[in-house]
């Protein structure tokens, strides 16, 4: 019994060693004085110096944040819209075929999300760049926010809604004073997946991204192909730090709002 | 009173899906039918059925099953020994944590892990081997595909073994069963709708990966993926591109029928 326990922790470690070996790599070398993702010669903050002087790739960074912000925030209010339209049509029918739908963006290779937005924008004739690529952002964003808010719509008991009504709320009352509070948990969730597809998004926005765009995944990618240079591992650590600064933002937003909903769960 | 709310709310929505779902698959059917001057043609689909792209599309698949197989047989002992652990959730949320970093970041990475001077091959070196050229070979692209995937098919596993009622594989153990047949007639089969989940999960975007074949495999693997690039943003034929997507539409809803679960 003990001995396979122990074999069990020593799979487990080499796993976890595989999964972070290339992010502790990255970072390691980000402080490299040699300029080389090989033979640690020396401690230097250089690189950071580099990532924080290069003018285009704060540009680029800002870029991407904005895209993503917009994009998250916008596919948030049409993802509750939806989540909001397939609770109110009745027939079983018609409610599968709008979920069938809303699941293709998420199941389809981004190959082809990426080659038919490009088709469908120089179609409409949008130029490529900021728009294109916020539209495209948007357009993935909200499937997964409609996913994210349905599950807490089909919790709430329709008898709150019959109550509000009674006691005489309007429909748009009923909306901000019941429904959305009690979604809440949802959205937040929503927003954050939304927030992290879209900073995370390389392969469509590498399809809609004209010449003069950019964002962080498409540089990373343009400057990976020419080579190692350390300025992207620092960039990576600094993207790295956030990213975990992110997770734990949302892990606490979730728990905030699970446990009320916990604590009714159990009366 | 009632059917005008819910109108107001379908409108947006229909809207989204009519251009950004149902339009650009419609889009990509239409374009197949261009060549590049925009004549209307079938060539792409005859094109297509040549031995060119049908080695292509083979070795597109054989590599994606590939990835899946060995992404399952990381992913299914990770996932059973993570139920098993003190702090699970915690752990758990630590085999997930490397899917959200930026994937440019990590196949980044393995270019210097990989390298001439890295560190797998200064640990080859070690050992005794002595270099060897890892980068730029089908054993680093599936190696890295795989590391990418793995979290993708940890999850939907460890969740449906959280399902699993324990007191099934007591009894299986109570009446004699050895680990191994308790594994494989009790626990497994009750556990493969995650199996499957996770397959489809990883298997759809092995077909279509690109940057991962440009950057680790040096282009010496062509997938379905590649090839769409290669024709959208490259050669610019669109048709051709266009007739690749559609059958990667396909396979992807072959795989979809194939995997899902019956209800």
């Amino acid at each position: 019994m003990n001995k396979t326990l122990k074999w069990s922790n020593i799979y487990l470690v080499v796993v976890f060693a595989i999964l972070y070996a290339p992010i502790v790599y990255l970072m390691v070398y980000s402080f490299n004085s040699g300029g080389t993702m090989h033979s640690f010669e020396g401690f230097t903050l250089e690189w950071y110096s580099e990532v924080f002087s290069d003018t285009r790739l704060l540009i680029i960074v800002l870029n991407t944040f904005v895209i993503a912000l917009l994009s998250a925030a916008i596919s948030t209010i049409l993802g509750v819209i939806g989540a909001l339209a397939i609770r109110h049509v009745r027939r079983r029918h018609s409610r599968n075929a709008l979920m069938s739908f809303n699941n293709v963006l998420i199941v389809s290779p981004d190959v082809i999300i990426g080659a038919s937005f490009l088709i469908l924008f120089t179609m409409i004739g949008i130029r490529l760049g900021f728009t294109s690529v916020l539209l495209s952002h948007i357009a993935f964003s909200v499937p997964i926010v409609v996913l994210m808010v349905l599950p807490k719509l089909q919790e709430m008991s329709p008898s709150l809604i019959d109550a509000a009504r009674d006691l005489g709320a309007s429909s748009f009352d009923v909306l901000t004073k019941v429904v959305l509070p009690f979604i809440k948990p949802g959205i937040f969730a929503g927003f954050f997946m939304a927030l992290t597809y879209s900073l995370d998004d390389f392969a469509v926005t590498f399809f809609v991204t004209g010449n003069g765009f950019s964002t962080l995944s498409v540089e990373i990618y343009s400057r990976a192909r020419q080579g190692v240079s350390l300025s992207i591992n620092a960039l990576s650590t600094l993207l790295f730090l956030f990213t975990i600064v992110l997770v734990i933002g949302y892990y606490f937003i979730n728990r905030r709002n699970s446990r009320p909903a916990a604590k009714e769960g159990g009366r | 009173m009632v059917n005008r709310t819910r109108n107001l709310y379908l409108v947006p929505y229909i809207t989204w899906i009519a251009l950004f779902v149902v339009a650009p698959i419609v889009l990509i059917v239409y374009y197949s039918f261009f060549d590049v001057e925009g004549q209307f043609t079938l060539g792409n689909y005859v094109k297509f059925f040549t031995p060119v792209y049908m080695k292509m599309t083979l070795s597109s698949f054989w590599y994606a099953l590939l990835i899946t197989v060995f992404s399952l047989l990381v992913a299914y002992p990770t996932a059973y020994l993570l139920t098993r652990t003190k702090h699970k959730q915690l752990w758990l949320l630590l085999i997930i944590l490397p899917s959200w970093i930026n994937l440019l970041l990590k196949a980044y990475a393995f270019i210097g892990l990989f390298g001439t001077y890295g560190f797998a091959n200064a640990v080859l070196e070690m050992v005794g081997i002595g270099t060897q050229q890892i980068l730029f070979t089908d054993f680093s692209f599936i190696f890295v595909s795989v590391y990418i995937f793995i979290p993708f098919m940890v999850l939907p596993i460890y969740n449906a073994l959280e399902e699993l009622n324990p007191s099934l594989v007591y009894a299986s153990r109570d009446l004699g069963a050895s680990s191994w047949t308790t594994f494989r007639r009790v626990i497994f089969p009750l556990t493969i709708d995650g199996v499957k989940a996770g397959c489809q999960a990883v298997f759809i975007p092995a077909l279509s990966l690109f940057m991962i074949t440009r950057l680790i495999a040096g282009n010496r693997v062509i997938t379905l993926g590649t090839a769409i690039e290669q024709h959208f943003l490259v050669t610019q034929d669109w048709g051709m591109g266009a007739t690749i997507a559609v059958f990667l539409i396909i396979a992807m809803a072959i795989i979809m029928i194939l995997t899902g679960n019956r209800r």
